[in-house]
């Protein structure tokens, strides 16, 4: 058994030694301000800030719809290039049949962009 | 005794060696890379303040390099408080998702060739890039989700615009590498090491930066994609002081303030790795058979040690171009984004492959 059999067990122990290392300055600090620090509250501490203004109403405020377009421009071209990898990997082994494909696949994906980007979807406004 | 302590590790079972080195190495990793954060950012404040002619920290031990620990110490101290307009659990949830996928990201990168009889990469995933970009991505998590739960509306402001420069910059990022796979043939990070071995005219390293001019443009991608990743500037719009008071984390004090701090800087260091591993020959200098993997011990800890001299260079340059550029404005960002770099990245991958495919000869 050497290394390269598991990596993904060490992936695993690995992730939790990560949430563990989280955790603990999160979960000592919050020992100590129990123990020894407790807490000093009050209204304007506790206040909402906005540079020492006065906060006006709910932080739930209208933004943007630009955003949400990106996201969802995002959510296709960012699963079309995790296709474009493994292909790029097998690139040199593969014949004239599937270089076209490659081609026509990533046809798919600039005409995708350009038609965004001629419905203006891409301007900044 | 050190006879007997080799007696012993010859004595293991394969599973309980593999077991005691990884856990070592990854302990080891681990310690660097915040060795690596915490004298990035006294780097940081020292570099800008000679840079703006003035000294910086230079009062808690020699030089200043206690400066690290004395903020640590301090943020750990400091008064632990949570607005009561916050949703608490989300609020104390994010600050943990920008540390973890720094942690997790080590696990990929090669950073030296063999130490002894180990392999110098924590786990040698034949996915490896795909393993970095998909754990590169859990960062966007702890940005929303710090922007949703402060229930404030410059946090609110800071996420949301953050949120749509990562991901817009993410998809340059991750097309800008395509070329280097259809060079390389393999998703592990090792093979693209390997590619890069040896010398082109005689002199030059045969690197990714250099080796064509494909290449080249992927990392001209690469590099700017990764400013934007770790909202650096030219790209540090999350945290348009001027604008948003501080983005994001204004809500956040003390350790979680803190430990957005040591994400964002820890991406910085990965960051780098990654850009090393990718287009400057990772642990390899193509000089004095410095490109093949190590036989002694000695070998083994200099290949390292030209692994974190790379990623340092990488360093001073973050740093740098921080304090010698302006800020973006919002729309040229995303215009930048996704109406030059993606196109560029496309026409990248189209004119490598047809190159590729010429080459061959089919």
């Amino acid at each position: 058994m050497n290394t390269s059999d598991h990596p993904y067990l060490f992936i695993l122990l690995l992730g939790l030694s990560a949430v563990a290392f989280a955790l603990i300055p999160l979960g000592l600090a919050w020992l100590w301000a129990k123990k020894y620090s407790p807490k000093k509250e009050n209204a304007i501490k506790n206040a909402t800030y906005e540079c020492g203004l006065e906060s006006k109403g709910d932080a739930w405020i209208q933004f943007k719809s630009e955003y949400y377009l990106y996201a969802i421009i995002f959510l296709i071209f960012d699963v079309e290039t995790i296709f474009l990898l493994p292909f790029a990997v097998s690139f040199t082994g593969l014949g004239v049949g599937a270089f076209i494909s490659l081609m026509v696949f990533l046809f798919l994906l600039v005409s995708g962009l350009a038609w965004a980007w001629l419905k203006g979807v891409l301007t900044w406004k | 005794m050190i006879e007997s302590v080799n007696n012993w590790l010859n004595g293991l079972s394969p599973a309980q060696s593999l077991l005691l080195f990884t856990s070592i190495k990854a302990v080891v990793c681990f310690a660097i890379m915040m060795t690596m954060f915490a004298y990035t950012v006294v780097l940081e404040r020292r570099l800008c303040a000679w840079i703006q002619d003035r000294i910086g920290p230079n009062r808690v031990g020699p030089f200043g390099l206690l400066q690290p620990a004395a903020d640590g110490i301090k943020a750990f101290f400091k008064e632990e408080m949570t607005p009561a307009h916050v949703r608490k659990v989300f609020f104390t949830l994010a600050p943990m998702i920008a540390l973890i996928p720094a942690v997790l990201n080590l696990a990929v990168i090669p950073f030296g060739s063999t130490l002894g009889k180990q392999h110098m990469v924590l786990a040698d995933l034949n996915v490896g890039i795909l393993y970095t970009f998909g754990i590169v991505s859990l960062g966007v998590y702890s940005i929303v989700l710090a922007g949703y739960a402060s229930n404030s509306k410059f946090p609110f402001l800071g996420g949301i615009r953050s949120s749509a420069q990562l991901i817009s910059y993410e998809i340059a990022m991750g097309m800008s590498v395509i070329p280097i796979f259809l060079f390389v043939g393999d998703l592990n990070l090792n093979s693209v090491i390997k590619a890069q071995t040896g010398t082109q005219l005689g002199f030059l390293p045969n690197w990714f930066v250099i080796q064509s001019p494909m290449t080249f443009l992927a990392f001209c991608i690469f590099l700017v994609a990764a400013f934007a990743e770790t909202n650096r500037t030219p790209f540090d719009l999350p945290e348009a002081e001027q604008e948003l008071a501080g983005g994001y984390n204004i809500e956040y004090s003390s350790i979680k303030f803190a430990m957005f701090f040591m994400g964002e800087y820890c991406n910085m260091i990965l960051v780098s790795a990654m850009m090393v591993t990718l287009f400057f020959g990772g642990w390899t200098l193509p000089w004095f058979g410095l490109d093949h993997a190590a036989t002694t011990l000695l070998g083994g800890v200099l290949h390292i040690g030209i692994f974190l001299g790379k990623v340092f260079l990488f360093l001073v340059m973050f740093v740098w171009i921080r304090w010698m550029w302006p800020r973006f404005r919002y729309d040229q960002l995303m215009d930048l984004g996704w109406r030059r770099f993606i196109p560029l990245a496309l026409a990248n991958i189209l004119v490598t492959a047809i190159w590729l495919w010429w080459q061959s000869g089919k």
